[in-house]
Parts: C-alpha cells; structure tokens; sequence
C-alpha cells in the first residue's frame, strides 16, 4: 500500500464517521457493558440512572444515598439519545428516566421491564392527571398527542400492547412533568401576547424561535396553525400525510420570510437566545424562564388562550435488570415519590407525580406560590438557596389547576413518524 | 527466495496497520453499507433488503423537477458551504504557510509561531463556537461597535445565524489544516531554486507563480482533502452557527439517527461517502500525490 491511498482512504473514513459515528459506535457499543451478577450481600447498592440532565440533580442523589443507601450513578443523554441507548444497549442501564411519548418506541423493543403497582406504595395518590386524564377536582384534561393515561398499563408482564383500562403493569412511573408555552421578553415586545399566532407575527421577523426536536416542534406549530384558524386538527400529536404537508407548508414560508432567528435544541441554547435577545419570542421551558429572569432579564412564561403543550416524563426499569438490584430499584421510585424530591422539582417549576407527599415537604408560602398561583409572602427561593421571586409575585399561569387544567396536548411520536422526518429535512432545506 | 523473504516482511510491517484498517475501518464500513438496504419501523431495523432509504432520500428528484427535491438542494447547500471555505481556507493557509517558510528565518520561531496555529484548538469544538454569540450577536461586540462608529444604525441581522457566520467558523476552525500540509512542503523546496530564479531575472511574482505553488501542490491537495472531507461530514458547526436553519448532508444524516431510522441514516452516509470520494478522486486525478510525494 502506497502512503498516499492510505492517506486517501484514511480521510474519507473521516468523512465517514462524522457522519455514521452514532450508528457504528451504537453498533460496537451494544453489548459490550453488562450487568455484572451481584453475588455478595455486602455489595453496595448501586443504580445506574439513564436519563436528560434536566431531572439528574446532585441534590437528589446526595439525598436518596442518605435515606435510602442506595448510590444513583447518572448517566446523562439527550432526549433522542436516551431513546437510541434503550433499544440498542439495554444492559447500559438499571432505571430509565424518560417520557411518555418515547414508549410508542420503547415497549414495542420489549427492553423495558413492567412494574408492579402493588409494589409501589404511593401509586394509588398518583394524581388523576396521569391515571384518569382528568384533574384533582375532576376536570377533563386535553388528550390530543401520546397523552400519559393512554400508554400508562400493559396487558401483561411481558406484553407490548397498551391497555386501555388499569392494569397491575404499569409501563413508566410518573415523576415529573409540566405544561409548555411560548417565553416571551414583555421588555422588548411592550405589548401583551396572548395567542400561538403571535410566533409568526412578523412584527417579530427575525426575532422567533421554535425547539429544532421536529416531533416536538411540529406540534408547536400546529398550534400556531390551528390559533390562526387555517385549519383544526383531529389530533394535533398524530397528524395525517396532508396535515404534515399543511403544516410544514406554513411552516416554510414563515422561515423563507426570515421569521425565525435559529431553532435550539438544549435548555442551554433556548436560555443564551432569549436573554442575549436574540429571541423574542420562542417555544420555551419552565425552568429555563426563570434562569433568565434570575440573570435580571425580564422573561415571562406567557399563558396563551388556546393553551399548552404539555409533557410527562416517569421511571421504568431495563429488563435486564432483576434480583437485589429489582428491589432497590423499586426502592429507589418509592423514595422519589415519598416528598422530598417532589416539593425539590416543584421548586424548580415542574410538577410532581404525588402531589401530597410534596406538599408536606414544602412550606405553606412556596406550595401557596408555586402550586395555588398565589401571591408570595416570602422571597421564593430555588432548591439552592437563590432568590428566585421577590416577596409578592405571582406565578406565571396561575396554579396548578390553571395550567394543567389548559393542557391542550401532549408531545406525541405520530404513526406518520418516518414521514414527519422527511419533510423536516425538507424543511430545513427550503 | 530473499525476494520473497522481503515481501513477506514488508507485509508483516504493514500488518498492524492494516489490521486497525480493517477492524476499525472496513468492517464497519461494510456493516454500514448493508444496514442501508435494510427494512425499519418505529423502533427496529429490520433485517430485511429493502432499498427504502435510498428511495426515500431521493424522493420527489423526478417529480418535482423543474424544483430541486430535498436531497439535491441539501447538498447544492453543503457543496456551495464546502466551496467557500475550501477557497478562504486555501488563501489563508497559503499566506500563512508562505511566511512561516520563506519569511520566519529562524527554526524556533517557526515552530512557536505553527503551535500559535493550533490556538483554536485549545478549547473545545462546541466552546469555540458558542464564544462568536457575544461577538456577532444582534447586541454583540461588532454590531456595539459599528453602530457607536455611526457606521449602521440597525444591528446586522446577518452576522449571526447565517451562511455567513457558518462559513467564518470553519474557516477559523479548519485553516490550520492547510497550513500544515502547505508549510510541510513549501519547507523542503530547495531555497537554491528560488535564488536561480531570482538569479534568471524572474520577479517575485513570477518566482510564486512558476516555482513555489507547482512545487507547494501536493501541500495544497492533502490540505484540500481535509478541509473537504471535514466540511462536507459537518453538522455541529453549520448546525450552531447556522441556527439549525442551514441544510447540511450531515444533518440529514443526524435528524434520521435522532429518529431511530438507522437504515435511513446509513443511506444517506453512504450517499455522503460516494460524493466525497467522488470529489476527492477528482483532486487526486488532477494533482498526483502519489509520484510527487
């Protein structure tokens, strides 16, 4: 072999991982690290905690390895990636923190061990909102899109269909979820914003942005699209072939006027857009509102009339996980819903699954704050110790039944899946 | 028989590498290569010949004409990216290479000064990135700065987010891989062909034109091999400084993996490994590295 087709070739492979380095690493990689059998008693207990760095605080683990002994070694992802590493290597991981949607693509790979709802003892003060679809006080709440009550149970143990009615098998155990609107910068607009429509108003040319995850941002757009009246979906989260294309149409003449400024893809990103005022108005996460506002921007998590996008994300197990560690894995989701991590994720503007156990564990003003859309008496501070909100705000959208209560649907994997890709691809390329 | 015994060693000495080669290289290649004519659905790859992902990714390139279809449009995209910075990357290098060999007499010098070369470097891909926000930003520094010289009076929207600003990274990103190969062969021209020039009554110009760049360009071409290579494959770059606005063959590639449709994704790397080897035989054809090296 002469030096230079060596050279040569050892460049297009260069080419070449760049682009398939995911496939072939996921490739190699599947297999590779398994549980390894615990056979002494004395082992200490260990879980590893596949999940988005969103849910995986230090706070939480440093807490749980307190009261439980249980140590949670993180094992941090991307949405899609945590996805990917469930199907490909499911021996990476003992519990699995993910959302709702993912499991129309997660049970069917039959990694994902059912859990017992005997064996979790809050579950019954689980709020209705994932059992039911229906708030605490008995309000109906929007079922558009892969909404949690619909993929909650299993058949059986082992099965890979849904159940329609409860079951003992319950596919994710919920943990945390909230409902997602646009952030908008009221310094810059100096107008109130109360509709979808407003993200492609071109008063705001240049100045918008939606989350480049196309099963999430397609969704956002077909609440723009319904908002302006140009079409109403039957189910917003699984759309049909001329939905898609009706959509993404409005879609790409919205970007080919140069409405949207960039799409973000990480908490990070949509915070740096909003408070370098790059954005003005952009689809957009609790937590990421207020890290802005705790930078002293002006940012508000704006309540639209047409109402939001919501979004659940729970605890399931690998399959290949069984024995002790089944236990403490159990353990460890019992642990979570006990309190303490609830009222820490309340805190941070999400919502927790027990909604009483959080509530003895947060004082009267915070719950009264961040739960009843009441009035702050007290500064309210985030989990570590930073002043949030000043004594007499009030939350953006009200209390919970306020917000959940205006759920208009749920992130969703649609059947036309494939399709929805494609015309993303499409759409970026336009 | 010592014949024999000579071959027998070369290929022992090259055996290692080879077998790296192979491993690492071939073998996934191949596993690539067959996963694209496999069948998919949500969650699976189904091992089935399919040539779905290739019909896919070409959809609607007949149907739509006079219209580009998607595939087309996305690498006219990527190619024009690609062209510009081949081209900026060339003009840079070949002016830093330049000074660095004939300029920089001292050898210490030229090594302090290559290593400055690899600043970039020092931080992370995703770092360097994000640091141009701050800078070409609409309240970045460069927008601050002309509009308190009275230059504009609106920022400059197309700074940031933009073919522009996708097109200044990978320059800043890349350049130094054309410095190096540039520098490695401009060093080991013979400094004696230059003084018989200058001896011959040729002008600076005409030294450049008729020595230096025909003796510089197996330099030129293994710098143009990286810096094609590296650009075509990129996603990250043209998706943070464009906004993820701009269409990339490795976004198509990414957004297909984020989707699970792994057979898809490994489609279109093989569409993306045939066009780079297309355009790299082109260079190699032209320049032949292989005698002049």
């Amino acid at each position: 072999m002469t030096k230079s087709s060596k050279l040569g070739r050892s460049i297009s492979r260069r080419a070449m991982l760049k682009g398939t380095a995911g496939a072939v690493s996921l490739a190699a990689g599947s297999g590779m690290i398994t549980g390894f059998p615990y056979i002494h008693a004395a082992e200490p207990k260990v879980l590893r905690y596949l999940g988005t760095a969103v849910n995986e605080g230090d706070e939480i683990s440093k807490k749980c390895l307190e009261d439980t002994g249980i140590k949670i070694e993180y094992i941090t992802a991307t949405t899609d990636d945590v996805t990917k590493r469930v199907i490909t290597q499911p021996n990476s991981f003992d519990v699995l923190d993910t959302e709702y949607f993912s499991l129309r693509k997660l049970v069917p790979s039959g990694n994902i061990f059912a859990l017992d709802a005997k064996k979790i003892k809050e579950f019954g003060n689980i709020t209705p909102v994932f059992t039911k679809g229906q708030l605490p006080n008995g309000k109906k709440i929007g079922d558009q899109g892969t909404a949690p009550w619909k993929v909650l149970y299993l058949e059986g143990a082992n099965s890979k269909t849904f159940s329609k009615t409860p079951t003992e098998f319950v596919t994710l155990i919920p943990t945390v979820y909230n409902a997602d609107t646009l952030g908008i910068r009221p310094d810059l607009i100096k107008r109130p914003i109360s509709s979808w429509t407003e993200l492609l108003n071109p008063e705001f040319k240049g100045k918008a942005s939606i989350l480049n995850i196309p099963s999430i941002g397609i969704m956002d757009a077909a609440m723009v699209v319904e908002a302006s009246g140009q079409h109403t979906y039957a189910d917003k989260g699984n759309m049909t072939k001329p939905e898609i294309d009706l959509t993404m149409k409005i879609m790409t003449e919205a970007k080919k006027a140069g409405q949207f400024r960039a799409f973000w893809k990480d908490f990070n990103e949509s915070v740096n857009l909003m408070a370098s005022g790059e954005t003005v108005i952009q689809s957009m996460w609790s937590p990421a509102v207020t890290k802005v506002r705790s930078m002293g921007i002006p940012c508000t998590f704006q309540p639209l009339k047409e109402g939001y996008r919501s979004w659940a994300s729970g605890f399931c197990v690998s399959k290949a996980v069984s024995g002790p560690k089944l236990d403490w894995a159990y353990e460890f989701v019992n642990w979570y819903l006990s309190g303490w991590a609830g009222a820490y994720l309340n805190r941070q503007g999400y919502y927790s699954a027990v909604l009483s156990t959080a509530k003895a564990n947060m004082t009267a003003d915070e719950w009264g704050y961040w739960m009843e859309g009441k009035t702050a008496v007290n500064d309210i501070k985030a989990p570590d110790g930073t002043i949030l909100e000043k004594a007499g705000a009030k939350r953006d959208g009200g209390s919970y039944d306020d917000r959940m209560g205006a759920v208009a649907c749920w992130n969703a994997v649609m059947d036309e899946n494939d399709y929805m890709v494609r015309k993303w691809n499409e759409f970026i390329a336009a | 028989m010592t014949q024999d015994r000579k071959t027998f060693v070369a290929w022992l000495q090259a055996a290692p590498m080879m077998l790296v080669f192979a491993l690492f290289f071939l073998l996934p290649l191949l596993f690539v290569t067959i996963v694209s004519a496999w069948d998919y659905n949500e969650y699976e790859m189904i091992p089935a010949f399919s040539l779905r992902g290739y019909t896919d990714t070409f959809e609607g390139c007949i149907a739509d004409l006079p219209n580009l279809c998607t595939i087309l449009k996305t690498y006219l995209n990527t190619l024009k990216l690609c062209l510009l910075t081949w081209g900026l990357t060339l003009l840079i290098g070949f002016t830093v290479a330049y000074f660095l060999a004939f300029h920089v007499r001292s050898k210490t010098w030229q090594i302090v000064l290559t290593l400055l070369c690899t600043i970039p470097f020092w931080t992370s891909n995703v770092i360097r990135m994000i640091a141009w926000i701050p800078l070409l930003g609409r309240n970045g520094l460069v927008n601050r700065g002309l509009e308190g010289a009275g230059l504009i009076k609106q920022p400059l929207e197309w700074l940031l987010f933009s073919e522009f600003s996708v097109v200044l990274a990978l320059v800043h990103l890349f350049t130094f891989f054309m410095v190096v190969p540039i520098f490695n062969s401009m060093i080991r021209i013979d400094k004696r062909l230059i003084e018989a020039a200058y001896d011959a009554g040729a002008s600076g110009w005409q030294t450049l034109v008729n020595v230096i760049i025909p003796l510089t360009k197996p330099g030129i071409v293994i710098g143009s091999i990286f810096v094609i290579t590296i650009v075509m494959g990129d996603f990250v770059t043209i998706g943070v400084m464009g906004g993820q606005q701009i269409a990339s063959a490795g976004k198509i590639i990414e957004s297909r993996l984020n989707a699970l449709q792994f057979p898809a994704a490994a489609a279109n790397a093989v569409i993306l490994l045939g066009v780079t080897i297309l355009i790299i035989s082109a260079l190699t054809r032209i320049v032949d590295i292989r005698k002049e090296l």
